[in-house]
């Protein structure tokens, strides 16, 4: 790219969705600054940078700001999609659109039944998350045979927008395993996903962004006093 | 023998459908319509959508989309060379994505409790309504559309304001879009409905009152 071309990022080192941000960002190989909110008093950059929903990740290129996780990611595939930079989104537009719809229905399913599941108020909600969302990572398990046609990513042979999208929970689906021995990708119900979950995650890009599970232990056991 | 063709799932009165009829006459582009019976859903959409089971459903040369505002971009995608409905400018699109995202997930969430409430209650929803709106119509500043000259993405995700917001008016018996609260909205639902693509998809407003109206008195009767 043209010299004089910024990326920031502001972020806050345990949320899933500034993690599939800084995923998209290392995948594609690309240099930024990342900055560190304290949500309890965040900066006037992160209020002026997103009015709307004063949230974190917010993306700021060459001073312009774009919000909403899954909007950031799209952004930076189209604006960084040449040069031997690899791609996340597809090129046929059906495959495109899959891949949109799958990364949907990890949050609209998977995340709301995930956060009934650790936050619900009483025994029965987080039952109720529990039931959602083993269906929806039995949904999942179907989706990645599919889109991945045996390789190892949702993307194929690399990873792609969706592997990115689902990425984003891979360290919150090990502090839960760890904090209630509950295995969200179980290898023996959900096979393939289980073996997702090690492949994607010792992927050298993920690794240089994922944060440290014992440290969100203690956020998530300090969240809940 | 490979099925050919256009084909939309839908339900006459569901906004969501119509994003994808408007982006289709939009590009031009023929298609069958399939309307359902959402309490007996056809083996078909069943088939075609087996994850969420809703409508709309676009099935293009046989292969199946769902969710209108992928559709919609799909649709954009798919038929390239036609009417450009995303912006071209990638961080154009990004705001678009990100407008059209806050209605979907604000606006209509504070849209519907008007719907199902009364009273005090009643005009509370209105006015979080309303502030609502007010944020989505700084995207229409010094604008005829959300997309500029013409319509766009955006126009096509909130369009259904333009029609549907008026019928709740009606059922309701209280105003939501203003001239004094919301002009630049009251305005661009004007301009909006006179678009021809736009006009030729509408769902007939007596019928839509008629069933609106039905649907607020089970609700408040539960």
């Amino acid at each position: 790219m043209a010299g004089g071309d910024e990326l920031k990022l502001l972020g806050f080192w345990g949320s899933p969705f500034v993690l599939r941000a800084r995923l998209a960002l290392s995948f594609k190989g690309l240099s930024y600054e990342y900055v560190e909110e304290d949500l309890k008093n965040k900066s006037e950059l992160l209020l002026q940078s997103n009015p709307v929903h004063k949230k974190v990740p917010v993306l700021i290129h060459n001073g312009k700001p774009v919000c909403e996780t899954q909007v950031i990611v799209q952004y930076l595939d189209e604006v960084y999609g040449a040069n031997g930079r690899p791609s996340l989104l597809p090129v046929d537009p059906y495959d495109r659109a899959m891949a949109r719809f799958w990364a949907a229905y990890i949050d609209d399913k998977l995340l709301s039944s995930l956060m009934m599941m650790s936050m619900g108020k009483t025994e029965e909600e987080k039952a109720e998350g529990r039931k959602q969302s083993s269906g929806a990572v039995e949904t999942l398990e179907g989706a990645l045979k599919e889109c991945s046609k045996g390789k190892p990513f949702f993307g194929g042979d690399s990873v792609g927008y969706v592997d990115v999208v689902l990425g984003g929970f891979v360290a919150w689906v090990r502090i839960i395993d760890r904090m209630t021995g509950l295995k969200i990708f179980d290898s023996s119900k959900t096979p393939i996903l289980a073996a997702w979950l090690e492949r994607f995650g010792s992927l050298d890009a993920a690794k240089a962004v994922m944060p440290d599970v014992q440290r969100l232990v203690e956020l998530s056991k300090m969240r809940q006093v | 023998m490979a099925e050919k063709g256009v084909k939309v799932f839908g339900m006459w009165a569901s906004p969501m459908v119509i994003r994808v009829e408007w982006a289709l006459r939009l590009k031009g582009v023929e298609y069958e319509y399939v309307d359902e019976d959402l309490a007996n859903k056809s083996a078909d959409l069943l088939r075609y959508n087996p994850v969420t089971k809703k409508v709309p459903v676009l099935v293009h040369d046989g292969k199946p989309i769902a969710e209108s505002t992928i559709i919609v971009e799909y649709i954009d995608e798919a038929w390239k060379g036609g009417y450009p409905i995303m912006p071209a400018d990638p961080y154009e699109r990004a705001r678009a994505r990100f407008w059209a995202r806050f209605a979907e997930e604000k606006c209509n969430a504070a849209l519907y409790p008007i719907f199902t409430t009364t009273g005090e209650a009643q005009r509370k929803a209105v006015h979080e309504a309303q502030q609502c709106l007010k944020t989505l119509e700084t995207a229409l500043e010094g604008k005829k559309f959300f997309g500029g000259d013409a319509v766009g993405y955006l126009d096509i995700v909130v369009g259904w304001y333009a029609h549907w917001l008026p019928v709740v008016e009606e059922v309701i018996g209280a105003s939501i879009v203003t001239d004094e609260e919301l002009p630049l909205m009251k305005a661009w639902f004007d301009r909006f409905l006179a678009v021809d693509v736009v006009k030729a998809a509408l769902p007939d407003r007596d019928r839509l009152v008629a069933a609106n109206k039905a649907r607020r008195e089970q609700l408040l009767s539960a």
